[in-house]
This record gives structure tokens, C-alpha cells and sequence, in this order.
């Protein structure tokens, strides 16, 4: 791995000079700019070993995925698959491996409960966040510290209480259950961040739009709404990734209940019951990884504001 | 005013069919929004949704759990067989008797000790790698780091699980070509990772979670130093101060108080893995290995009986631990006016 990163790294000498900006020097000093660009080779260097690794394992995921058992289990392993093929993916799809089903059920079960929770975790975040920025009210800082508070309980800690609870109310071998818990988790989170949104919208708009006769709800869903969307993407990625992630409410809920796991419940059967079926295991895990980092590769720029909006700065 | 209210019209999208409700709907509505007014309770009715999700879902199990820790409570009291029955505090004494809590306890905190520090520095030698960067190259390295990102937990765990795998996984087969001097004499053909002993199964975890955590604190950090004036940093390069004297007498001073909340979090989340320690330690298997979640999860679940009342106690001791800490969040949040 050593031998290609240097190799790349020496040959774009082009790529290396961001340096022009500080290129203010004095056109003598030939030595300053010849360590400049020593240091800027390395930095590339070390950037790229850095990349390399980090996407090694991902890289791995999918070569297995690709690879046919006798490849997998080879003495020496190579990087990239000799004879590549679809039939890890085949028998992830028919369902004759995992002998639970084919893995687009458990990719719908994902995306119903992961949607329906953006959806209901959205709604009465926004609500309550516009109670939170533009109300003044008793309890208004308790509620909020409650909230910072409520959001670190960890859900192992609960998650006995819930599951006799939802047991009691007929709500655990199915998706509502799911849906109805991970909408709960991702409130305080959202709320928090959607009331940075709310608060910035000059509240003059809805003074303005009462006075113009406009009920509460016309001006909460035609200027409140709009101006507060990019909040909203924020928000719902969060709460996307609480619900596609989730493990432990969905492994104690679903129990035996095959045909209602999601994927993370899907791909931990899977790999449980052993017998060393590493191409499709690898197979069903990257058709259960690539939406989501596709998805992360879209929404990268809200990801990072959002989050460093809601994590970092409060 | 008017001028405010044509810039309201400005925001409604043109053409919007004026339709109101029909006329006695809008009388009632109306009647019901003065009333609401009157009483100032819009800002009530718009939390009570939350509130209600967040007592139900969140605030009520955990009471319920706090009572089952002072109760014998088990599958013969929810049945009926048996009747619930207080037990002071012998939930916690057993508890605490348990060689295997305290195990658990020590596999937590040494993870911790260990991945906290770890990722903080990885993830801010990222950070200030990115902010040196050419353009290009900051997109390649950050995007490497997104990918590792958004992997969820569980595909990660099976996916390290592969990779360390004593049949075929990659990493015995790298270490064993290595040259000894290098990774030690060992023979490294067919190293088991994760059943060999607790060590070994964390030293994967650990791994794991930094490789997992350090793009977050890569891209927090980076955020952070954008906000540095570039004259604060040139000056002192003039100056002749060295990267690292910059790094401790500017950079870090002025991120202190990033770094703070990145720590609490990197703590919080350390405390609270889970899904990668059941993979890893191929729950219910090496007890051993157990951290705190997987040693409550135990003794509420799998064994045998499940005993409700043992596993709030442990929730409970968890939790406290953990709300000492996020006080400590909570403190340094409000500390930077994040109620305002």
C-alpha cells in the first residue's frame, strides 16, 4: 500500500500548489518554495494513506461481495475479485441463504419505518420548536434542559420498560412499535436544532401576515414552513439515520418476528447463524451500506452545518 | 408597517387561491383562536405533541425502570403466578456482588480510556490535515472519512468481523506476511480475535469505533478552524513559531471550547456501544467480554430467568453514570449561551 500512495502523491506536482495565494514571495527565494513544495507533497501523501485506509475495509465489503467462495476462503487473498460475480447478490435477492427472505423485504421494512419516522419525528419537532422560539412561556428553559437531558438516555437503559410496555399494548412485533419509538428518540435532538431555525426567521413576517388577516395555521404553513425548510433537511437526516441505524429497540422487539425485521436485524440473523456464508453476508451488508452512504454523499454540505449547528454550537 | 406587510405578501407565493374556510368553519376557528390567545396557550398546544411522544416513549419507561429496580420483578409477576414484591435495594447489592458487572464495568471504562483519546486525535490530525489541503485533495480525503461515516454500526461490526476472521479474513493473513520483527514473532495464521480473550475482541472494537468516530470530530474541527482568522495563524508562522507551538498557543485555546463538547460526546457514545460489542463478542457467547450495555442486556433478556428487576438496577447504575456526565455537557452548553 506504501508503494502506490507515494507514487500518486509525487506524480500530479500540479495538484500540490495550492500555493498561489501566498506566491507574494520575493521571486529569489527558490529555496522556501522547494521545501513549500516538499511539505505540500507530503501532506498530500499522508492525506492519501489516510483515505486508502479508511476505505479499505468498505473496499473489502464489496470485493468480497463480488467474490466466489473459493476466492474468499483462498490461501491468499486478492484485492480485487478474479472472476467477479453476481451470485452472492443472487442468493441474497432469492432468500435461499438466509432462509428468511429476500433481502428487498427487509430493505422496504427499512425504508417504511426510516420514512415514516422522518415524517412524524419532522412534523412535531417543527411544532414545537416554533413554541420554543417565538413563545415566551413558564417552564420554557426547564423544558429545554429536559430536553438536552432526555436525549443522552441511553435507550439500553429503557429498554426494558419499553418492551413490556409496547408488549402490554400489542405493539412489539411490528413496525409501528419501531416507528412510534425512533420518532420519540430523534425529538429533542430535532427540536433543539429546528429552534435555531425558527428563531432566525424575522418574526415582523408573521406580525405582518396577522395583521394582513391571516389565521395562526395559513401563517405557520405559507411563511413559517418555506423559511424554515432547510432546518427541516437537517432535521430529517438526523432522524433518517437514528431510524436506518437502529439496533437494539428493533432486536428486542422483532424477536422471532421474521418478516418485520429491518435491515441492521436482517444482517445480524444473517451473520449469526454461522455456517461461514461470508459472500452473501458481505453481499447483503453492502446493499445495506451503499443507499446510506449515497445518501450521506448528497446531503453532505447540510450534514456538516447541521450537525456543527446543532452539536458544536447549540 | 406597510411596508413590512408588502414584504409578507412577498414571501406568499403569487397566485395562491385565496380560499377561505367556509363561513361558519372559519367562525369556530376563529372563536377557538381567541380563546387560545386569551389564554396564551399556543405555545402549549404546539408542545404538547412532544411532550407527549417524549413522556411516553423516554420519561415514563425510565420511571418504571427506576421502580422495577426496588422490585423482585420478573416473568412470575407479570403472569400473576407470583405477586411483586419490594426489594429494597438487594437489586443493587447483588448487583454490585457480581465479579461479572465490575468486568463489565472495567471493559467499558478501558475502552473509553482508550477510543476517546483516540478518536479526538485522529479525528483533529484529519481536521488539520483538511484545512491544509488543496481543494481536490480535501474532497478525496473527506469523502473517504463521510464513507466510513455513514456506514451504519452493524454493517461495520459484521464487516471488522469479516476482516479479523480467522478463516480467511485479511488481516491474520496481512499480519502473518509481515516481517516478524514487525508484528512480533507470533504466528498469525489463523488468530482468533474475538474468542481468544477480552483484550483482543476490544482492540477490534476499538478499531472499529474510531474508524467509525473520527470523521465526525475531523469535520467539527474543521469547522472550528474556519472560524480562526487566517492573519492570527500567518502572523505567528512569520513569526517562526513551529506548526505544533501554533497548534497549543492559538488553535487549541480558541477550539477549547469544541474540543470540550466533542470529549462529552465521544464519552457519552463510547459508554453507550452496543450493536458493536454484540457483533464483535458474538453476544450471547463470551461473558468476558460483556461491556456495561451487553451485561444489562444479559440479565434482562437472555438469561435465564430474565429478571426485570436486576436489569433496571443495572440501567439504573448505567444511566446515573452516564447523567454524570452529560451534566457535564449540559453545563458546558448553557455555559456557552445555548438558551438564549
Amino acid at each position: 500500500m506504501m508503494t502506490p500512495s507515494t507514487h500518486v502523491a509525487a506524480a500530479p506536482p500540479a495538484a500540490a500548489q495550492p500555493g498561489t495565494s501566498r506566491s507574494v514571495r520575493p521571486a529569489g527565494a527558490g529555496r522556501a518554495r522547494t521545501t513549500r513544495r516538499v511539505r505540500s507533497a507530503s501532506l498530500n501523501a499522508f492525506g492519501i494513506v489516510i483515505a486508502l485506509l479508511t476505505l479499505f475495509p468498505l473496499f473489502w465489503m464489496i470485493s468480497t461481495a463480488f467474490k466466489p467462495s473459493q476466492e474468499i476462503y483462498s490461501l491468499t487473498p486478492s484485492l480485487i475479485p478474479a472472476h467477479p460475480t453476481f451470485g452472492n447478490f443472487r442468493a441474497v435477492i432469492s432468500g435461499q441463504v438466509s432462509g428468511i427472505g429476500s433481502v428487498w423485504l427487509f430493505f422496504r421494512n427499512s425504508l417504511a419505518v426510516t420514512l415514516a419516522t422522518v415524517l412524524v419525528a419532522s412534523l412535531v419537532s417543527l411544532l414545537a420548536s416554533v413554541a420554543v422560539a417565538r413563545f415566551r412561556f413558564r417552564l420554557r428553559a426547564s423544558f429545554l434542559v429536559m430536553l438536552l437531558i432526555v436525549q443522552m438516555i441511553p435507550a439500553q437503559a429503557l429498554i426494558i420498560a419499553l418492551f413490556l410496555d409496547f408488549e402490554r399494548l400489542n405493539l412489539l412485533q411490528n413496525l409501528l412499535g419501531l416507528i412510534i419509538v425512533y420518532s420519540a428518540q430523534a425529538l429533542p435532538v430535532s427540536i433543539w436544532m429546528l429552534r435555531n431555525f425558527v428563531a432566525t426567521i424575522p418574526k415582523e413576517l408573521e406580525e405582518a401576515a396577522a395583521i394582513d388577516g391571516a389565521t395562526g395555521f395559513r401563517i405557520f404553513w405559507r411563511i413559517l414552513f418555506p423559511l424554515v425548510a432547510p432546518g427541516l433537511v437537517a432535521t430529517s437526516i438526523f432522524a433518517f439515520i437514528t431510524a436506518y441505524n437502529e439496533f437494539i429497540v428493533a432486536l428486542t422487539f422483532l424477536g422471532q418476528a421474521h418478516s418485520d425485521y429491518t435491515l441492521p436485524i436482517y444482517v445480524t440473523y444473517f451473520f449469526g447463524r454461522g455456517g461461514a456464508q461470508w459472500g452473501p453476508i458481505m453481499a447483503a451488508s453492502t446493499m445495506y451500506t451503499i443507499p446510506v452512504i449515497i445518501f450521506f454523499l448528497i446531503v453532505r454540505r447540510r450534514l456538516v452545518g447541521g450537525l456543527t449547528a446543532g452539536a458544536v454550537k447549540g | 408597517m406597510a411596508g413590512i406587510s408588502g414584504q409578507a405578501h412577498a414571501v406568499l407565493p403569487a397566485g395562491l387561491p385565496d380560499g377561505l374556510p367556509g363561513g361558519g368553519k372559519a367562525g369556530r376557528a376563529f372563536r377557538a383562536g381567541a380563546f387560545i390567545r386569551r389564554h396564551k396557550l399556543a405555545p402549549y398546544l404546539l408542545l404538547t405533541p412532544a411532550l407527549v411522544g417524549i413522556a411516553l416513549v423516554l420519561l415514563w419507561p425510565l420511571v418504571q425502570v427506576v421502580i422495577f429496580s426496588f422490585q423482585n420483578y420478573g416473568i412470575p409477576q407479570i403472569t400473576g403466578v407470583a405477586p411483586t414484591q419490594w426489594v429494597g435495594l438487594a437489586n443493587f447489592t447483588s448487583t454490585f456482588k457480581d465479579s461479572e458487572f465490575w468486568l463489565s464495568l472495567r471493559n467499558t471504562v478501558m475502552l473509553a480510556i482508550v477510543v476517546v483519546p483516540a478518536t479526538l486525535v485522529a479525528g483533529t490530525i484529519v481536521g488539520l490535515l483538511l484545512n491544509r489541503l488543496g481543494k481536490k485533495m480535501a474532497a478525496f480525503v473527506s469523502t473517504a472519512a463521510l464513507m466510513a461515516w455513514a456506514t451504519p454500526p452493524i454493517s461495520a461490526a459484521v464487516l471488522f468481523y469479516w476482516l479479523v476472521n480467522p478463516d480467511g479474513g485479511v488481516v491474520d493473513w496481512t499480519l502473518s506476511k509481515l516481517p516478524h520483527w514487525l508484528v512480533g514473532s507470533n504466528n498469525w495464521a489463523q488468530y482468533n480475535w474475538t474468542t481468544t480473550g477480552a483484550f483482543q475482541a476490544y482492540v477490534v472494537i476499538a478499531v472499529l469505533v474510531v474508524w467509525q468516530a473520527f470523521p465526525f470530530i475531523a469535520v467539527s474541527v474543521l469547522a472550528g478552524l474556519k472560524t480562526i482568522p487566517t492573519e492570527l495563524l500567518e502572523a505567528a508562522r512569520v513569526d517562526g513559531a513551529s506548526p505544533w507551538r501554533v497548534f497549543w498557543k492559538i488553535t487549541y485555546p480558541m477550539l477549547k471550547p469544541i474540543f470540550l463538547v466533542l470529549l462529552l460526546l465521544s464519552v457519552i457514545w463510547d459508554f453507550n456501544i452496543f450493536g458493536q460489542s454484540y457483533i464483535i463478542t458474538g453476544f450471547p457467547g463470551n461473558q468476558n467480554e460483556y461491556n456495561l450495555s451487553l451485561y444489562l442486556y444479559d440479565k434482562a433478556f437472555a438469561s435465564l430467568p430474565p429478571s426485570y428487576g436486576l436489569g433496571g438496577a443495572i440501567a439504573l447504575i448505567f444511566a446515573l453514570i452516564l447523567l454524570v456526565i452529560t451534566v457535564g455537557y449540559v453545563r458546558s452548553s448553557v455555559r456557552q449561551g445555548a438558551l438564549a
